[in-house]
């Protein structure tokens, strides 16, 4: 697709996406919001699963921790969002340069495992630190902040509040897997011994990624507390992490499209094949099966460039 | 005279196997250093040690006067260490033009830039064609290396490596699985190299390597055996008895 038609069909998407709460109810604008965040959450995701080649089973505990600070410091403390977001999102992130300096000890399986580890014992925190975290009940009795004085109650302001936010992130994601440390970050996936050769600081590179991609989680943890107003233990589980890897590896890892419309794909079926068959989980797990088996690179398939842009060939 | 490389009675073993056993070289800069020995003689494992893929036991290296025995591999290539691999390693996914950019950042500040995309325009890529026109490959710019024959692979190999104009450059068996043409070639691109880089070699393609080397160094079970200028180590009983025959 050439630069102008693909701006042309951004452009179109972009518009479509702005004017959509006034064509639509308030059912469809708040799937709308929730699929804005799955994006971010898988995009943020995409970054280590994609761009590092570091597949984390466990990502889901950025996006909790990230809920979870906000609401309690809220709930317990009294702080406006003014602070409480910030401080969830700093704090989020200084537990992700955490969890990246140990999961990072290993990759392949061992990375895995690792994540998995990690987000399991916040995941068990959660459940069993009853005076922080009122265990099973979760927290609630949250707000939505209002920005400029916008009320973010209405679903159509959440909407476009959510929307600029995905905005911003894709961008900023775009940015930095486009830039030359971008080109670093997908030359360790491919080739690390030849990295580090090369005078790349492989594990560096690959920690500040794994930081970054807990920063955008956290962001997706922030507009999630936001839109339910409630936050439970579940948010942390290993499906909530495996759901997200799916939108990743089915809309095509190591791209920034793929995470977005993997996103939009599970959480539609999530939402309307659960009101009609109870094992939802099933049917994904065919969809899965069905892009593994015939568009095993994903929906979105990736050059897998280092570079993001092509050179003059006539040269 | 500089000494570009270093070692002082160096010593690894990998559990009971003493892989290098208390090795002292001196190779002077500028100099074209061949060494050689028998398979599992310890020659790449001791260019391992060097670039610092793999710690030493016991004992110290030296690049250009400062000891580097505990630098981590990826600040050698900045201090002008470069090597090859035995077995290629590149990316496959990428085009050959895209190879050696990434090896060109790799000692450039702007490896570490979030933000700023690279031009089509930018120096860099300029540097690269530059690099792929010196190993013979500038029609191959855009061609994708894993869908290259291995000869090209192997030159983009050395590609990597020179584009990052090395003080001193390690050569991993760089002729190995070449035809006769392209064996040619590649010595002549070897030999090209100017003096300010310092050049070390490991081959087995003594026809070549004899040719190219100044000084060779004979390693068997991990010791340095023979060392001395061609015709010494050549004729030396123990190089005839190990590595070339009788």
């Amino acid at each position: 697709m050439s630069k102008i038609a693909a701006g042309f069909f951004a452009a179109i998407g972009l518009v479509f996406l702005i004017f959509l709460p006034f064509y639509f109810d308030e059912y469809f604008v708040n799937l709308a919001s929730q699929i804005l965040i799955a994006v971010i959450f898988a995009s943020s995701l995409n970054l280590l699963v994609g761009y590092a080649g570091l597949t984390s089973l466990g990502h889901a505990c950025f996006l909790g921790l990230s809920a979870y600070i906000s609401a309690w410091l809220g709930i317990n403390l009294g702080l406006g969002h003014a602070i409480t977001a910030p401080a969830a999102l700093v704090l989020t992130t200084l537990v992700g340069m955490l969890f990246g300096a140990i999961a990072l000890r290993a990759t392949g399986l061992g990375f895995l495992m690792l994540t998995l580890a990690l987000s399991q014992i916040i995941w068990g925190l959660a459940y069993r630190w009853v005076s922080i975290t009122n265990g099973d009940n979760g927290i609630s009795g949250l707000t939505r902040p209002s920005p400029f004085g916008i009320d973010l109650e209405i679903s159509s302001h959440f909407y476009w509040f959510t929307l600029i936010i995905t905005i911003v992130c894709l961008f900023l994601i775009s940015q930095l897997v486009h830039s030359a440390f971008g080109s670093s970050i997908k030359g360790t996936r491919d080739q690390p011994r030849r990295m580090i050769a090369l005078g790349y600081n492989v594990w560096a590179i690959r920690w500040f990624t794994y930081v970054t991609a807990s920063f955008f989680g956290a962001v997706a943890g922030l507009l999630y507390v936001y839109f339910h107003k409630y936050i439970h233990p579940s948010v942390m589980a290993i499906t909530v992490s495996a759901e997200s890897l799916l939108s990743v590896i089915a809309g095509g890892s190591g791209t920034l499209m793929g995470p977005v419309i993997g996103a939009v794909m599970v959480v539609i079926l999530k939402n309307y094949a659960s009101a009609f068959i109870e094992r939802w989980n099933m049917l994904l797990g065919f969809v899965f099966l069905f892009i593994v088996m015939f568009l095993p690179k994903g929906i979105v398939s990736s050059r897998l460039s280092l570079f993001s842009h092509k050179v003059d060939k006539s040269k | 005279m500089t000494i570009a490389l270093e070692a002082i009675n160096l010593n690894k073993n990998f559990g009971g196997i003493q892989v290098t056993q208390n090795i002292n070289l001196q190779i002077q800069a500028g100099e074209r250093r061949l060494i050689i020995g028998p398979n599992g003689a310890g020659k790449t494992t001791l260019f391992n040690q060097i670039t610092g893929e793999i710690r030493p036991s016991s004992g110290s290296i030296k690049i250009y006067g400062q000891d580097v025995t505990n630098l981590p591999a990826n600040h050698r290539p900045h201090m002008g260490l470069s090597r090859t691999f035995q077995i290629i390693n590149l990316f496959n996914q990428d085009n050959a033009l895209h190879n050696i950019a990434l090896a060109l950042l790799g000692v450039d500040q702007r490896r570490f830039n979030p933000f700023k995309k690279l031009k089509a325009s930018d120096i860099v890529y300029e540097k690269a064609e530059a690099v792929l026109k010196t190993i013979g490959l500038e029609g191959s710019a855009h061609k994708k290396v894993g869908e290259m024959s291995y000869g090209e692979q192997r030159r983009i190999e050395i590609g990597l490596a020179m584009s990052q104009n090395p003080k001193l450059l390690l050569l991993d068996e760089p002729l190995a699985g070449l035809s006769h043409n392209e064996r040619i070639w590649i010595k002549d691109l070897i030999t090209s190299i100017p003096k300010s880089t310092t050049i070390v070699m490991i081959e087995h393609d003594m026809d070549v390597a004899l040719a190219f080397a100044e000084k060779i160094s004979l390693l068997h079970y991990g010791r340095l055996i023979v060392e001395g200028d061609r015709d010494t180590v050549v004729n030396h009983p123990q190089t005839k008895e190990i590595y070339l025959g009788k």
